[in-house]
């Protein structure tokens, strides 16, 4: 699949760009893009917030994953026209004051990734799943982590970072 | 993507009438499905009506006992919504057990029903496809004006039921890919539509349609209409159901065969039954003479075996899913095996 990435000034393409505002991890982001911009080529392409990841740019790999209004969502399967007045959270927005979010120093502490391509996606899909309160166990955690995929393999330390936060135990 | 035009109406009156309007125009609600059809060229609408901001965001008590669901309320929001999971926990066990938690946050109630099969040979737009090439004279591929790539090609997932036209000509072999739609199916729900010409309601068995020789219509709604609501009747089955998905891995995949089972249970007898399979055919697939064979029977293998028969009466398979046949009879065993028995939520709900 191509994406047919639209120009990036509003000179080029006047007609077909419309003025929006991303609200990115708390700092407001006054774009002009196309309709057909997805929120992951608005983040990574106009917004120069490259730490959310293109992975297969179809949904089925969870790389993309971000949190609007607090729910963990695939940024490449909407636009980013949708989300102008929207509260958007990117692995860029996670930290506070420089101290790492519980879930990002729990990847570390854990070695939960190798090349960590997948990772800003199943950081922040954690912290969307722990938002969402439905998991009761570590067969839960499993589940409702399918949507995000890694290639090398590192799903045990994805595991056991996540249940160190939610303070579940990881061999059950 | 092909270029489009982007609109985003308040209210349902504008948003239909935007729709009807001339551009090639396409409501997009959760996006989840479209989008990727957008990127792959086999979706090409001029213009997006963006529905997210219409008024149809709630799950709402009906006065006779039912649920009326919000066409634009999320399948997540649903499947954990208090009264669903009490009620019809059938219908949230079907929803969870689909896609990602990431696309259950995006997807919506409305939208779902509408997804579009994810036959390998209809995402390829280098292969002949009946139900996307409709328009094409293309006689290349065997029956239908462009030919179908699954009939001659790897049909692993595709269906085995309700395949064949009037004729006995086989067109398309996709299947329907929503897991909510075959609960919907099982509880028997009503679809509200509301369209230029007024409001209507369409039964869920009425709303998907078999691909005959028109494989490229996969539903009974006019093309300048919108579902408003999806309406749950009084009975939900909490005390005896199942949402059964047998497929290639344990998450995160669409159904090789499911089955949706709701019982009424009088001590060890049954005395009212649905089932629907999902993953089989074009449709959500139900009969309700199969169900009637359960009724005033106990809850016995041999009661099952001719409900299995029954409801694969007339099956076909295309090769590589020629296996589909005595997988889903299986599942209708086990499925109503484990539905026969009361589910743990009644249990914990009772103090047993």
């Amino acid at each position: 699949m191509q994406t047919t990435l639209p120009a990036p000034t509003v000179e080029s393409a006047p007609a077909m760009t419309r003025p929006i505002t991303l609200t990115v991890n708390g700092t407001p982001y006054q774009l002009n893009l196309a309709p057909w911009t997805t929120l992951l080529d608005a983040l990574r392409e106009y917004a120069n917030l490259t730490g959310t990841k293109k992975g297969c740019d179809h949904g089925q790999c969870g790389a993309c994953t971000v949190l609007v209004n607090g729910k963990r969502i695939n940024a490449c399967l909407t636009l980013a026209v949708m989300h102008d007045d929207h509260e958007i959270t990117t692995i860029e927005g996670l930290a506070t004051d420089g101290a790492l979010h519980p879930v990002q120093k729990a990847f570390i502490d854990h070695d939960a990734f190798q090349c960590g391509y997948c990772t800003p996606g199943q950081i922040c899909s954690a912290v969307g799943m722990i938002n969402e309160g439905q998991v009761r166990t570590v067969a839960d955690v499993r589940e409702l982590m399918s949507g995000n995929l890694c290639r090398c393999g590192a799903y045990p330390h994805i595991v056991d970072a996540i249940c160190e936060v939610m303070q579940l135990d990881a061999s059950k | 993507m092909h270029p489009f035009s982007y609109s985003r109406p308040t209210n349902v009156e504008n948003a239909v009438q935007e729709l009807a309007g001339p551009a090639r125009a396409k409501f997009i609600a959760g996006g989840t499905n479209l989008l990727d059809l957008m990127k792959v060229n086999v979706e090409q609408p001029n213009q997006l009506i963006d529905i997210n901001r219409l008024p149809l965001n709630t799950i709402d008590e009906l006065d006779n006992g039912g649920l009326r669901l919000g066409a634009l309320v999320t399948n997540a929001d649903t499947a954990y919504h208090p009264l669903v999971e009490q009620r019809y926990p059938l219908l949230s066990q079907a929803i969870l057990s689909a896609a990602s938690a990431q696309l259950r946050n995006m997807a919506t109630n409305g939208g779902n029903l509408f997804q579009r099969t994810r036959c390998y040979y209809f995402y390829d737009t280098a292969m002949p496809c009946n139900k996307r090439q409709s328009g094409h004279s293309d006689q290349s591929a065997g029956v239908g004006p462009a030919g179908c790539g699954a009939l001659g090609g790897y049909n692993r997932i595709h269906a085995i039921l309700g395949t064949e036209a009037s004729d006995g000509t086989v067109h398309c072999i996709a299947t329907h890919p929503s897991d909510m739609a075959v609960a919907l199916t099982a509880l028997d729900a009503t679809i509200h539509i509301t369209g230029p010409s007024g409001d209507r309601t369409l039964s869920i068995g009425n709303l998907h349609r078999l691909p005959g020789s028109e494989p490229q219509f996969d539903h009974t709604l006019r093309p300048d209409e919108l579902v408003t609501a999806i309406e749950l009747p009084p009975q939900g089955f909490s005390d005896h159901h199942i949402y059964l998905k047998l497929r290639d891995r344990s998450s995160y995949a669409f159904a090789l065969v499911s089955v949706a089972v709701g019982l009424e249970m009088d001590g060890d007898v049954i005395t009212d039954a649905r089932l629907a399979l999902g993953g089989v055919a074009h449709k959500p697939w139900r009969k309700p003479e199969a169900e009637q064979l359960l009724i005033g029977k106990t809850a016995t293998k041999d009661h099952f075996q001719p409900v299995a028969e029954a409801l694969l009466d007339g099956a076909v398979g295309y090769g590589h899913n020629t296996f589909k046949i005595d997988l889903a009879k299986r599942a209708i065993l086990r499925a109503l095996g484990l539905a026969s028995q009361k589910s743990e939520r009644a249990k914990e709900q009772k103090g047993e």
